[in-house]
C-alpha cells in the first residue's frame, strides 16, 4: 500500500462517514427527545434518494401519494383525539399541515415529473415529501405510544421500518436507481481529486451540523427540545407539549435522512432496501456515543466511514462484518465502564 | 368574591388505592393558602392532580374554566403553575435558559419584563445566570424552580415543599419571597410539612390527614387549634418528621 491509496481510502471514508454522522446525529436527537430508536431512519434515506432520482428521470414517485394518505390519516386521528374540545383554529391548522401541504406537494410533483423539473426543484420536493411523511409517521405511530416503555417504542419502530420498506419496494421496484450529481466541477489537490459531489457532501454536512448547533444553542424551540430531552415532566410544567417536541425531532430526522439520501444517490446506486444498511451505520455511531453525545457520534461516524473504506479495500467480502464487529468491543467496554446496570428510566 | 381555583369532591387513586378522598378546596385572588399535614397525607398527590400530572375524579376550575379534561400544558396556558417537589429543573442547561423556557408560552416582550421581575426577586439567580442548573446549591435550585414558574406569569403558583432539605436561613428567605408574591398579584397554594412557617405567611389553611381535610379556616385559627399545635407545630414530634 502506498500513501496515495491511503489518502484515497481516507477521503472515501470521510465522505461516507459524513453521511453516517448526519444520520447518527438524527438518531441521537430523536432518542433523546422521544425515546424512540428510529429504525425507519434508513427508509427516510431511501425515500429521499429514490424520490429525487425518480423526479430527475421524469417518473412520478409514489411517496408523494403516501404523504397525502398518511396526512389524511393523521388529520382524522387529530380530530378524534380532540373530539371533546374542537375549535376552528386547531382544525384549520391540522388541515393545513396534514392535508393541504402534502396535497399541494403532490400536485407540484405531478407537474415536476411530467416536465423534467430542474435539480433544485426535485431536491426541494423530495425533502418536503419525506418531511411530511416523517411528521405523519410520528403522529400515527409514536405520539399515541408516547407514554409507553422504550421497548414498546422500539417494536413500533421495527414495524414502521418493515412497512415502509415494503412500500418502498412497491413505489420504486426492485431495481436500483441513481440520481444526477449536484455539482459537476472537480478539484485536484496533489494526488487527490475532489469531485463536486463529495465537496457538496462535506459542505452540506458541516453546514447542517452548524445549523443544528445554532438551533439548539440559541433558538427557543431548540432549547425546548433539549429541555424535553433532559426532563420531560419539567418541560411539560413550563408548557412545552411533548408532542410538539416529538414532531420537531421527527421533522429534523426525516429531513436529515432525505438529505443524506439525496447526497449519496449520485455516488452509489440505491435500492429500495439500501437505506436500512446506511441507517444502521449511523446507528452504530450513535450507540458508540451511548445515544447521548452529539460530538462523539460525529467522530465515531467518521471512524466508521474510514474503517469501512479500508475493509472494502482489503477484504471487501467482509466489509459489513468488520464494520458491525466494531460494536462488540464498544458495547463490552461500555458495560464494564457502567458499574450498575442501567435500568429503563422511570417516567 | 369568586374563587380563582376551586376544587370540589376530588378523588385521586393510585390503581385501587384512593390516596385522596372527596377533598374540596378554594383559593381566592391574591390569597396565600396552605395545606399542612404529615408525610403521606396526600398533599403532593393533590397538587399533582390539580396540575394534571395525575388523573383526578371530581371538579377543578381555574377562574371559572373547567380543567378536568385539559392536559398539563393547557393548564399552564390558563395560568396555573406548579413548582414540583423534585423541582424538575433542566439540570444540564444554565440558569438563564431554564428561566427563558419558563416563559416558553409568552412573547419576547413579556419574557424581558419577566426576567427583570424574577432577577429582582432572586438577585442570586442573576449572579449565577450562566451556571448550569444542576450545579446550583439546593436553595438556589429552589429559587430557580420558583423563578422559572414565575416567568410564565401564572395566576396561581402551587409550591410543593419549598423548604424541603434546605438550611433554615434559606427557608426564611424563600418564605419571605412567597409573602412578596401576594403584593405582585400572584395567588399561592403552598403545601408544607414545615407547618409553623407556612401558617405564619398564609391567609387560610387546610389540614390534611390520610387523604382528607380534617380542618380548615383562617391560618391564625388553625395555628391556634390544639390538635394542630400538638401534631404539627412541634409540641410533639411523632409523625411530623420529614424524610
Amino acid at each position: 500500500m502506498n500513501s496515495t491509496i491511503l489518502l484515497f481510502l481516507v477521503q472515501d471514508g470521510i465522505t461516507n462517514g459524513a453521511i453516517y454522522a448526519l444520520l447518527g446525529l438524527a438518531l441521537v436527537l430523536v432518542f433523546a427527545v422521544t425515546r424512540v430508536i428510529l429504525i425507519p431512519q434508513g427508509e427516510f434515506v431511501t425515500y429521499g434518494a429514490l424520490t429525487y432520482a425518480s423526479l430527475a428521470s421524469g417518473q412520478m414517485p409514489g411517496t408523494a401519494k403516501l404523504a397525502v394518505v398518511m396526512g389524511i390519516a393523521a388529520f382524522v386521528l387529530d380530530l378524534f383525539a380532540a373530539r371533546r374540545a374542537l375549535h376552528g383554529r386547531k382544525i384549520a391548522r391540522a388541515l393545513a399541515v396534514n392535508i393541504a401541504l402534502p396535497a399541494a406537494v403532490l400536485a407540484l410533483t405531478v407537474w415536476a415529473a411530467a416536465h423534467h423539473a430542474p435539480v433544485p426543484i426535485a431536491i426541494a420536493l423530495s425533502l418536503v415529501i419525506v418531511a411530511s411523511i416523517g411528521l405523519s409517521l410520528y403522529r400515527l405511530a409514536f405520539q399515541p405510544l408516547a407514554h409507553t416503555s422504550v421497548l414498546v417504542l422500539l417494536i413500533a419502530s421495527v414495524g414502521c421500518h418493515l412497512a415502509m420498506q415494503g412500500l418502498g419496494l412497491l413505489f420504486f421496484g426492485a431495481e436500483g436507481q441513481r440520481g444526477p450529481v449536484l455539482a459537476d466541477a472537480a478539484l485536484t489537490a496533489g494526488p487527490l481529486r475532489f469531485t463536486g459531489q463529495s465537496l457538496a457532501v462535506y459542505g452540506i454536512t458541516v453546514a447542517f451540523i452548524i445549523a443544528l448547533w445554532l438551533f439548539f444553542g440559541l433558538s427557543l424551540y431548540g432549547k425546548a427540545l433539549r429541555a424535553t430531552a433532559v426532563n420531560r415532566l419539567g418541560a411539560r410544567l413550563v408548557g412545552i407539549r411533548t408532542s410538539l417536541s416529538g414532531q420537531i425531532a421527527f421533522l429534523l430526522a426525516s429531513v436529515i435522512g432525505a438529505l443524506s439520501g439525496i447526497l449519496i444517490v449520485p455516488i452509489t446506486t440505491l435500492y429500495y432496501d439500501t437505506g436500512f444498511l446506511i441507517g444502521l451505520k449511523g446507528f452504530i455511531a450513535a450507540i458508540i456515543a451511548g445515544l447521548v453525545s452529539y460530538p462523539v457520534t460525529a467522530i465515531a461516524a467518521l471512524m466508521i466511514g474510514i474503517v469501512e473504506a479500508f475493509s472494502s479495500f482489503y477484504a471487501s467480502n467482509f466489509k459489513e462484518v468488520i464494520v458491525f464487529m466494531l460494536l462488540v468491543p464498544v458495547l463490552l467496554l461500555r458495560s464494564l465502564a457502567t458499574p450498575a446496570a442501567l435500568e429503563e428510566e422511570k417516567d | 368574591m369568586s374563587a380563582l381555583l376551586s376544587v370540589s369532591d376530588a378523588h385521586i387513586a393510585y390503581g385501587k388505592v384512593e390516596a385522596v378522598r372527596g377533598v374540596s378546596l378554594e383559593v381566592a385572588d391574591n390569597e396565600i393558602v396552605t395545606i399542612v399535614g404529615a408525610n403521606g397525607a396526600g398533599k403532593t398527590t393533590l397538587l399533582n392532580a390539580v396540575m394534571g400530572v395525575l388523573p383526578l375524579k371530581g371538579r377543578i376550575a381555574l377562574a371559572g374554566e373547567d380543567l378536568v379534561r385539559l392536559e398539563i400544558e393547557e393548564r399552564v396556558a390558563l395560568g396555573l403553575s406548579l413548582v414540583a417537589e423534585h423541582r424538575e429543573l433542566f439540570a444540564s442547561m444554565n440558569v438563564e435558559d431554564n428561566l427563558e423556557l419558563g416563559g416558553f408560552r409568552g412573547t419576547r416582550a413579556q419574557a424581558a419584563s419577566a426576567f427583570e421581575r424574577v432577577y429582582a426577586l432572586f438577585p442570586r439567580l442573576k449572579e449565577r445566570r450562566k451556571q448550569l442548573a444542576g450545579t446550583l446549591s439546593g436553595g438556589e435550585q429552589q429559587m430557580l424552580a420558583m423563578g422559572r414558574a414565575l416567568m410564565g406569569a401564572p395566576k396561581l403558583l402551587m409550591l410543593d415543599e419549598p423548604s424541603l432539605g434546605l438550611a433554615p436561613i434559606i427557608v426564611a428567605d424563600i418564605f419571605r419571597t412567597i409573602g412578596e408574591l401576594r403584593s405582585a398579584g400572584v395567588s399561592v397554594l403552598l403545601v408544607e410539612q414545615n407547618a409553623q412557617a407556612a401558617l405564619k405567611i398564609a391567609d387560610r389553611a387546610y389540614v390534611m390527614e390520610l387523604g382528607e381535610f380534617i380542618l380548615e379556616g383562617r391560618a391564625s385559627e388553625v395555628a391556634a387549634n390544639e390538635r394542630v399545635a400538638a401534631s404539627y407545630l412541634g409540641f410533639q414530634h411523632e409523625g411530623a418528621s420529614g424524610i
